[in-house]
């Protein structure tokens, strides 16, 4: 009787419903059940050693992977290369090199002195800073991916339906804005960037599938690696520290019974 | 209730020290022998809970702080440096968090037990303050604390909360205090590296004042002694029990159950209370769709949108937290506990609805509303009816109530409800 | 009726406690491994723990500096002539007569032959034994080093011979990954 107010109050909050969707919201995203989501998600080697493939061979021409340095490829937790085929990769990336003896920083044609990348290196941006990468793409900046699945309400969920997104028809009466694509789970509908994967676009080097579907679910699941690159650590964790704390909250109980039980 | 210490040094070396810094007999009579009321629930564990967490986030933040770089360029990658590189970092930073996020939860459940049991009744009146003023400073570090990472929510929230102090211009005419206030804030002329710099040192700063002032709060409940769930005074030793072994079990299973709360949070849901526009860059130039401060603070951002007039809305959002300050002397009932006011216990659980509604109007976007029975409300009308509530329930409610409620009757005695009638 | 105190020997009451209290011990253990870890070389810097040098350019008599682990090394082509000299030195004549080279065992003598893989490449850091300045390169009077700071001189094999300079410049862990690459630490 005496929550009877509050209670009123409660529910009469939740039967209440937001106002209806307008022009420009996002879509409901697409779902699908991540590998590494749930309290025992792991990644799938494969779908990361894919998704790097996919990151190196699409998306890299415009999006840089700044925070993401090249050993974290051979390091437990991530897509597992072996420390050769890591060094390889680096290797075969050229990285901004200093000055050279004489003090020049860029050759006699004008290009910026390179080197070939090391484990220490980052990913080396596809653009130099961030005007050039909006005047190489009408404007619009590509984000940095290193984080993009923690910087976006959704996550991996986003991030795919964004890229497998594009094809749909807008509905009556939107115009799309010019040099833009329409793509409902963008804020606003007009997204800059063009449909980014097509079927086939990447031959995997197993083998393995690669239609849209494959290719977006690869790179995703590499996106949450490289946003989280210590997710299985932490699933890992988080069960011994669980078991942990409940077998102590249980003892630390019965030492709480055990003294109360003279109190009464 | 402190009375005569019993503690007798058993060897030579303690009672050498004794009579030089009676430091063990200090310890063996606050947290040893300290009479405590028997009667003690659930509600009572969160003083040590509190403490756990304080000491949580003092010993994450001084290991972070090896790592963290308080300079706009390098801070938000010196945050990733510690997630990715450093060992554990990833690991220390979740806990700090989220412990922050915890913190304040078992400081909202703190708080809400001392107004339900009249905690702050006298003669407890400066125990309630000095909450009162912790929890300030809780605010105020935690705000800092959230601009370190210098993500866009980092900044963003900082750019807000300060220009708030701009709306001082209102009233200071040619002088313009606001303006000067903000400018003397930030170091410059928005929030950027100055401000930044001057935020870490203080986050570092301010929690060992928080430390000192629960020191005072602890010496000031235990002159009184602790309050209990039936509000009426301890009258003898039947009535209570030693701190150590009782209440120090209890509160251990109970810090080990906010524990577990504590570990799901940070293994299996780190960014959950988060806000993700804090994993972008701070951006002067960009502002992000929704400005949205962490969960804790976003009843008093509701208040602060209700009011379309800036320097009101500053005025109403400080006068939320100085009145908990007055809350002592608002209440005119002779009972402490809301067990024994059947009237009051109705409006302090509409006040706990409406604390969690304001906290929803926050949350969500200026020009939000919702659909009540067939017609749409915008939720700064509900912010405002909830903030007009919050303010009657502490300075029309608490002092009518008190003088026209029938309390219940009150037990005789706390050992004669806990025992039930003596042998 | 209050809590009867416990016997000499730990009844079923105390086993509780005791269980109680290793288990929270354990745990306090394990939460202070991390905050112990966490100032230990993170993989940043890791990272960084072994370096490759590319020998390409580097001349015949020229000697590079390079930054290992947060100090210079000293990567020099010797020449004929610097070789000579380093090999022309008897053991006992040096102040210090071990190899100081991470890649042989502790005790080994320093003969030229004992202080580099390949007679042409030495290999050695350019941290001075004595209080840690960087030495000069072809100064002092042994060819090889000097170091300003309090005049030790080190010779073509970067052996201490004069000055208050207890040790050879020590040598680390390299190896050759070709002809003109290798890689230390």
């Amino acid at each position: 009787m005496r929550f009877a107010l509050p209670l009123g109050l409660l529910l009469g909050l939740a039967l209440s419903v937001p106002a209806a969707a307008a022009v420009g919201d996002r879509a409901p995203l697409k779902h699908v059940d991540w590998s590494f989501e749930g309290p025992f998600g792991t990644f799938d080697r494969a779908d990361l050693q894919h998704g790097f493939q996919v990151y190196k061979e699409v998306c890299s021409a415009c999006h840089s992977l700044n925070r993401v340095a090249f050993h974290t490829l051979s390091e437990e937790g991530g897509p597992g290369f072996s420390e050769a085929q890591m060094k390889a990769i680096a290797a075969g990336y050229k990285v901004l090199a200093g000055p050279n003896d004489k003090g020049d920083t860029v050759d006699d044609k004008g290009n910026p002195l390179t080197r070939p990348g090391i484990p220490a290196d980052h990913f080396p941006p596809p653009f130099p800073n961030e005007e050039a990468a909006r005047a190489a793409n009408g404007g619009a900046l590509p984000p940095d991916l290193s984080i993009i699945e923690k910087a976006r309400v959704g996550g991996p969920d986003y991030v795919y339906s964004i890229i497998t997104g594009f094809g749909q028809k807008p509905p009556a009466g939107f115009k799309v804005t010019d040099g833009k694509y329409y793509n409902p789970y963008f804020l606003g509908w007009n997204i800059s960037m063009p449909q980014p994967l097509t079927d086939n676009q990447v031959t995997f080097v197993d083998g393995a599938p690669a239609k849209i579907e494959d290719e977006a679910k690869a790179v995703v699941t590499f996106l949450a690696w490289t946003s989280e690159p210590h997710l299985e650590d932490r699933h890992r964790m988080g069960l011994g520290v669980m078991v942990f704390l409940i077998v102590l909250s249980g003892l630390l109980y019965l030492s709480y019974r055990r003294v109360w039980k003279d109190a009464h | 209730m402190s009375g005569q210490s019993t503690y007798v040094p058993q060897t030579g070396f303690t009672r050498w020290l004794d009579s030089r810094l009676p430091i063990v007999r200090f310890a063996h009579d606050t947290m040893l022998t300290f009479p405590t009321p028997r009667n003690l629930n659930f509600w009572y564990a969160f003083g040590a809970i509190l403490t756990f967490c304080l000491g949580v986030q003092i010993v994450t933040g001084i290991v972070l702080a090896m790592h963290y770089v308080p300079n706009e360029n390098m801070a938000f990658d010196s945050v990733e440096n510690i997630m990715r590189d450093v060992n554990y970092g990833w690991l220390l930073r979740y806990v700090h968090a989220n412990g922050a996020s915890m913190f304040f939860l078992a400081v909202y459940v703190h708080m809400f037990r001392g107004l339900y049991y009249g905690s702050y009744k006298a003669p407890r009146e400066i125990l309630w303050i000095l909450g009162v003023l912790i929890y300030l400073l809780m605010v105020i570090t935690a705000f800092m604390g959230y601009v370190l990472p210098w993500g866009q929510m980092s900044f963003w929230a900082a750019t807000v909360i300060t220009n708030l102090f701009s709306s001082l211009d209102q009233i200071s005419g040619g002088l313009k205090v606001g303006t000067h206030v903000a400018t003397w804030l930030w170091g410059g002329f928005a929030v950027g590296d100055p401000t930044l710099n001057r935020f870490f040192s203080l986050h570092y700063l301010l929690p060992f004042v928080i430390a000192a002032v629960v020191g005072l709060h602890i010496w000031a409940l235990h002159v009184p002694g602790n309050n209990n769930p039936l509000g009426i005074d301890v009258k003898g030793p039947q009535d209570s029990l030693p701190f150590h072994p009782y209440y120090t079990t209890k509160d251990a299973f109970y810090v080990g159950l906010f524990a577990i709360l504590f570990a799901v949070l940070v293994f299996y849901a780190p960014e959950f209370v988060g806000n993700p526009d804090n994993n972008i860059p701070a951006n002067p130039l960009v502002t992000p769709a929704d400005i949205v401060p962490e969960w804790y603070l976003l009843p008093f951002y509701a208040m602060l949108r209700s009011i379309p007039q800036k320097l009101i809305g500053v005025i109403v959002l400080g006068g939320a937290i100085l009145t908990l300050a007055f809350i002592p002397w608002l209440d005119t009932s002779r009972v402490r506990s809301n067990r024994f006011r059947p009237l009051m216990k109705q409006f302090f659980w509409v006040f706990v609805v409406d604390c969690l509604v304001l906290g929803y109007c926050g949350s969500q976007s200026v020009d939000a509303s919702l659909h009540l029975g067939g017609i749409e409300v915008s939720l700064v009308w509900i912010a405002r009816i909830g903030t007009a509530y919050y303010y009657a329930f502490f300075w029309v409610l608490m002092p009518v109530i008190g003088l026209i409620e029938t309390p219940k009757p009150l037990p005789d005695s706390i050992a004669k409800s806990v025992l039930g009638p003596a042998e | 009726m209050a809590a009867t105190s416990t016997t000499a020997e730990p009844t079923r009451r105390d086993f509780i406690y005791i269980a109680t209290g290793a288990v929270a011990a354990v745990g306090a253990a394990a939460a202070a491994w991390p905050l112990i870890d966490q100032m230990n070389p993170s993989s940043a810097v890791l990272a960084l723990a072994s370096i490759e040098v590319d020998l390409t350019p580097i001349q015949v008599g020229q000697s590079i500096t390079v930054k290992f682990r947060g100090h210079p090394l000293f990567v020099r082509r010797r020449s004929a002539k610097e070789i000579a000299a380093a090999k022309a030195v008897a053991v006992s004549e040096l102040p210090d007569p071990l190899a100081r080279n991470e890649n042989l065992p502790d005790d080994a003598p320093a003969t030229d032959a004992n202080r580099e893989i390949k007679a042409e490449w030495l290999i050695v850091s350019g941290v001075c034994t004595h209080l840690g300045c960087t030495p000069n390169a072809f100064e002092g009077d042994f060819g090889g080093w000097l170091c300003h700071c309090h005049g030790s001189m080190y010779d073509t094999a970067g052996r201490i011979r004069k000055g208050p300079a207890p040790q050879n410049l020590a040598i680390p862990t390299y190896s050759f990954l070709s002809d003109q690459r290798i890689k230390v630490g």
